[in-house]
């Protein structure tokens, strides 16, 4: 006997498929995209108001690469960054290794609630409160304010990261390590750290973008010689909008996604060695 | 060879100091400044008079005449309203397109589902001043919205259609910069999800929209609260949106603060309203931890 | 209906068929990438029958069981349940309810209300929602535990939370997917029986899918054997068992030996055949193809009898012994292909005698030696 075809076009949903979503989902990223795309675009017009389109042009950006101002705001961004990250960075190794091999104590719980603390107070609010901070107990470090400043809101970014690496890691292992007669130091070096530093990596990277990002803070802080390159983009667009925001945005812009690409392919390791 | 101190207890404290230490030092205490600010007298052209005073919140309210009578002033409240609005807003449009696109990118094949969150991931942690700076490209005078009403003619070349310095302009701007943080934490409920019950509610007669809101929605809650307080609570004292898309008007809590502490130099109010943004973010975390809780127990076993 | 009841319905039975199936076809993909999960699938499932799909997995019989409850489309073929035609019948209008392999019960939801949800969806009356509810929980023996959440249950308590709710809305078949391979061993013992016992007292057809003959065998009153995406047999347990269809069914079901060998010569119910290693067999003809030369010969290890060297159809050495508890396993080098796997039950002989190396005479009946269909 023939199998009875049916007459019906078969194509049937799933019960749980909903049509449309695929295009919501395209269009969703289009609202993501386009805003970043249209700064990159205009920041290639030649001609010097923004919203006009005048032809292809690269002008703007080698004004922005010889504006003196602009030059000195962006060493200053990563000055801050990575001196923020570094000391962040080696700040959040310690306490998440403190606090994922050190046992349980009292307080545990309220220590990781005050290192994460500055993902829970509104930065506005921190930028002020770091505001009247500094100028009341008269620290003027110049850049060195605005590092303190970084290091203290990248803590959390940088410990979360290396706490979960440390969360997923095979405590066996470094048992293993005592049973063959390492002492604690050598288990750390041989073996903790190496598996750790895919979390450190992440920690770092996450810091780094945060810190080349801010915005707010910085402003509330930095004193006039200190600005940093968001800063000096706020304030270029408060002067006047011209393309040459758009080129420097775009580099900044271009910065970030190569930083946040790069952390994602980290983090996607896990402790065992596969890809996820 | 580095010897490490043997006692636990120290080298734990030790580990740990930096980290509290900074945090103690540049976050506690002045967060804890700014909260005794509050409380004290205005001085003049910025500063305090260490005097305990409650005009800073006073102030909030009312508005102090020649003969030192108060009198109701609704113009800071309107500030607080617009910014719990405005919050509300976003955190609903966010929740109306993030839902579904979560939805959409959870059933897709895991390869592409890592795609798909990549994209999402990349903008938000791309320069949040620079993204909002591309709206006012879209949304300003003669920016991509408006040219072609100018190119036909159906506005002169003064017209404008009002896009920009407006409260629809900063809604956009919150929405576009905090939604990445509602669809991931509900992306990340919905992949939880054992897909099985829901066909179990259809084996058990439930129709589309029923599966929908008794199995899909309840057991994706937890993601539902965390999205949208992620997306609520940085939007109530976000500065960068109202600021640059707002304008002047427009004032939003963030900005206020900002405004207090730099150009109208009132230390004790401007503490006033930051101590009053951090009591409703305080509020809003507590509402999650409790939603959390209340998770655990079903995962418990 | 008896154990003893036929592959084939009696045409009387057949308008009693609660489940019929007409040349079932599943095709996933499409052109060069298509695969065929489903062939020609057709067999009829009785009212009030317990029925189960056998197989290994990848055979086809979760396919089947999804095309059931529709979470699965077919590509081709009727399913009709108690007459009406449910191919296009979506799953929640379909009086067939799903016990999940991994009890998929509502997280959220109290144990009665897991039980109550279909009820409620069915928009029965409140009074009929919780008197249903209180009755299923007391059949599954599970009444203590109503105001708790899956969670806080066991495997073997979600388990029966999970037929409780399938089997309130009292469907007209109830499909259970592999339900028992969560649970261990002692528990999934206990389980067949009440299992067995819930479906006589319901009176619903129950559709098993499992891997495991035992289960198979213990619980049905008949079995479909699939294998890559064909039915191979429907029968009862002991159709299957004591004869199968072909090399599958016999291999699958239960422990088997096969030994190749020719027809010599066709003499009525027997036949004389001569297999590689020499030996003179003489064999069951029932399956025998008119024509046929080659056959494979099958037998279960325990319809092997031992006896002395001489006094026996062939002769062999013992190659391996394995102690089982209940008896022991032999392999004996017949000079054929593979050694035979020959089960003595303990008791019978002193175990302590056989060792390996020893020569032994090895009885093969021919009513427990059977050509197999290929």
């Amino acid at each position: 006997m023939a199998a009875i075809e049916h007459s019906k076009p078969k194509k049937r949903r799933a019960f749980g498929e909903v049509p449309g979503l695929g295009a919501l989902a395209i269009a969703f990223m289009m609202f993501l995209y386009l805003p970043i795309l249209v700064l990159v675009v205009y920041s290639f017009n030649a001609g010097n108001i923004v919203m006009v389109w005048t032809g292809f042009s690269t002008d703007w950006y080698a004004r922005a690469f010889a504006n003196e101002d602009i030059r000195k705001a962006a060493i200053n961004s990563l000055v801050v960054a990575t001196s923020a990250t570094a000391i962040a960075t080696t700040c959040a190794t310690l306490a998440a290794l403190a606090l994922a091999r050190g046992g349980s104590f009292k307080g545990k719980g309220a220590t990781v609630g005050v290192i994460t603390l500055p993902l829970m107070v509104p930065e506005i609010v921190t930028a002020v409160a770091m505001l009247v901070f500094f100028s009341n107990i008269g620290l003027n470090f110049g850049l060195g304010n605005v590092i303190l400043a970084h290091v203290t809101f990248c803590i959390p970014f940088a410990f979360m990261p290396i706490r979960a690496r440390l969360d997923g890691m095979d405590t066996t292992l470094e048992q293993a390590s005592r049973d063959l007669y390492a002492s604690d130091w050598e288990t750390f070096r041989l073996v903790t750290l190496p598996q750790l530093m895919p979390g450190v990596l992440a920690g770092a990277m996450l810091s780094f973008v945060i810190s080349m990002d801010d915005f707010i803070i910085t402003l509330m802080v930095a004193g006039a010689g200190d600005t940093t390159l968001p800063v000096y983009i706020y304030s270029m667009i408060r002067q006047g909008i011209t393309p040459e925001i758009n080129a420097v945005s775009s580099i900044l812009l271009l910065f970030s996604i190569v930083l946040v690409t790069a952390y994602w392919f980290v983090t996607r390791t896990k402790p065992d060695g596969k890809n996820r | 060879m580095a010897n490490l101190p043997s006692n636990p207890a120290l080298r734990r404290t030790l580990s740990l100091a930096p980290a509290l230490g900074i945090i103690g030092i540049f976050m506690l205490i002045p967060v804890g400044i700014i909260a005794v600010f509050s409380f004290l007298e205005a001085k003049s052209f910025g500063g305090v008079v260490w005097s305990f005073s409650t005009d800073a919140y006073v102030q909030l309210l009312y508005e102090r005449a020649l003969d030192d009578s108060l009198i109701l002033s609704p113009g800071y409240l309107i500030i607080i309203w617009r910014s719990f609005l405005l919050a509300g807003i976003a955190m609903l449009c966010c929740l109306v397109v993030g839902f579904p696109v979560a939805y959409f990118i959870s059933r897709q094949p895991l390869q592409h589902r890592n795609m798909w969150i990549l994209l999402i991931t990349i903008p938000f942690w791309t320069n949040q001043l620079v993204r909002t700076f591309a709206w006012i490209i879209i949304l300003g005078r003669n920016g991509i919205i408006e040219a072609p009403f100018h190119w036909v003619g159906i506005l002169g070349s003064d017209d404008t259609l009002g896009l920009m310095y407006s409260n629809f302009a900063i809604a956009v701007g919150l929405t576009y910069t905090f939604i990445p943080l509602m669809v991931l934490p509900i992306y990340a409920s919905l992949e939880k999800l054992d897909f099985t019950l829901v066909e179990a509610a259809a084996d058990l007669y439930s129709s589309k929209w029923e599966a929908f809101s008794k199995v899909i929605i309840p057991l994706s809650k937890p993601g539902i609260i965390a999205g949208c307080l992620l997306v609520f609570i940085p939007s109530l004292g976000a500065f960068i949106q109202p600021d640059l898309l707002g304008g002047g008007k427009n004032m939003m809590l963030g900005t206020l603060v900002q405004f207090q502490f730099s150009t109208a130099r009132n230390w004790p109010f401007g503490a006033a309203i930051a101590m009053i943004l951090l009591a409703a973010v305080v509020i809003f975390l507590m509402i999650y931890a409790r939603a959390a809780r209340g998770q655990q127990k079903m995962e418990l076993h | 209906m008896s154990v003893a009841q036929a592959a084939a319905l009696p045409i009387a039975e057949r308008a009693r068929a609660a489940v019929e199936l007409d040349n079932v076809e599943k095709t996933y993909g499409t052109g060069k990438s298509a695969v065929k999960a489903l062939k020609g699938v057709s067999f009829d499932i009785a009212d009030n029958e317990f029925f189960t799909l056998l197989g290994p997995s990848g055979c086809g019989k979760t396919t089947l069981l999804r095309a059931l409850a529709w979470f699965e489309s077919v590509t081709a073929g009727t399913i009709r349940l108690f007459g009406e035609d449910i191919v296009d019948v979506p799953t929640y209008k379909r009086s067939i309810n799903t016990v999940f392999q991994h009890y998929s019960l509502f997280p959220h939801m109290s144990v009665a209300e897991n039980v109550a949800y279909g009820l409620k969806r069915l928009k029965k009356s409140k009074s009929e929602i919780e008197a249903t509810v209180a009755d299923m929980l007391e059949l599954v023996k599970m009444t203590d535990f109503a105001g708790r959440l899956p969670a806080q249950l066991s495997g073997g308590q979600q388990q029966r939370v999970a037929l409780a709710r399938a089997l309130a809305p009292h469907p007209k078949v109830l499909l259970l997917d592999e339900p028992l391979s969560a649970l261990d061993l002692k528990l999934r013992q206990s389980m067949r029986q009440e299992l067995k016992q819930i479906q006589a007292r319901t009176g619903i057809t129950f559709i098993f899918v499992t891997h495991d003959q035992d289960e198979a065998l213990s619980m049905s009153d008949r079995v479909a054997v699939m294998s890559a995406g064909y039915v191979q047999q429907v029968g009862t347990p002991n159709e299957i068992y004591e004869h199968p269809a072909n090399r599958f069914v016999a291999g699958f079901v239960g422990d088997a030996n096969f030994i190749d060998a020719q027809i010599t010569s066709p003499v009525g119910d027997t036949v004389t055949c001569r297999t590689k290693g020499g030996a003179v067999l003489q064999a069951d003809a029932r399956n025998l193809l008119e024509g046929q030369r080659d056959v494979t010969l099958f037998l279960r290890p325990e319809k092997v009898k031992l006896a002395k060297v001489g006094a026996a159809t062939v002769d062999g050495e013992i190659t391996d012994i394995q102690y089982l508890g209940n008896s022991t396993m032999m392999q004996i080098d017949i000079g054929e292909a593979e050694p035979l796997v020959v089960t003595e039950p303990l008791g019978e002989v002193d175990q302590r005698l056989r060792q390996v190396g020893d020569r032994v005479g090895v009885i093969l009946s021919p009513s427990a030696l059977q050509i197999l269909v290929e």
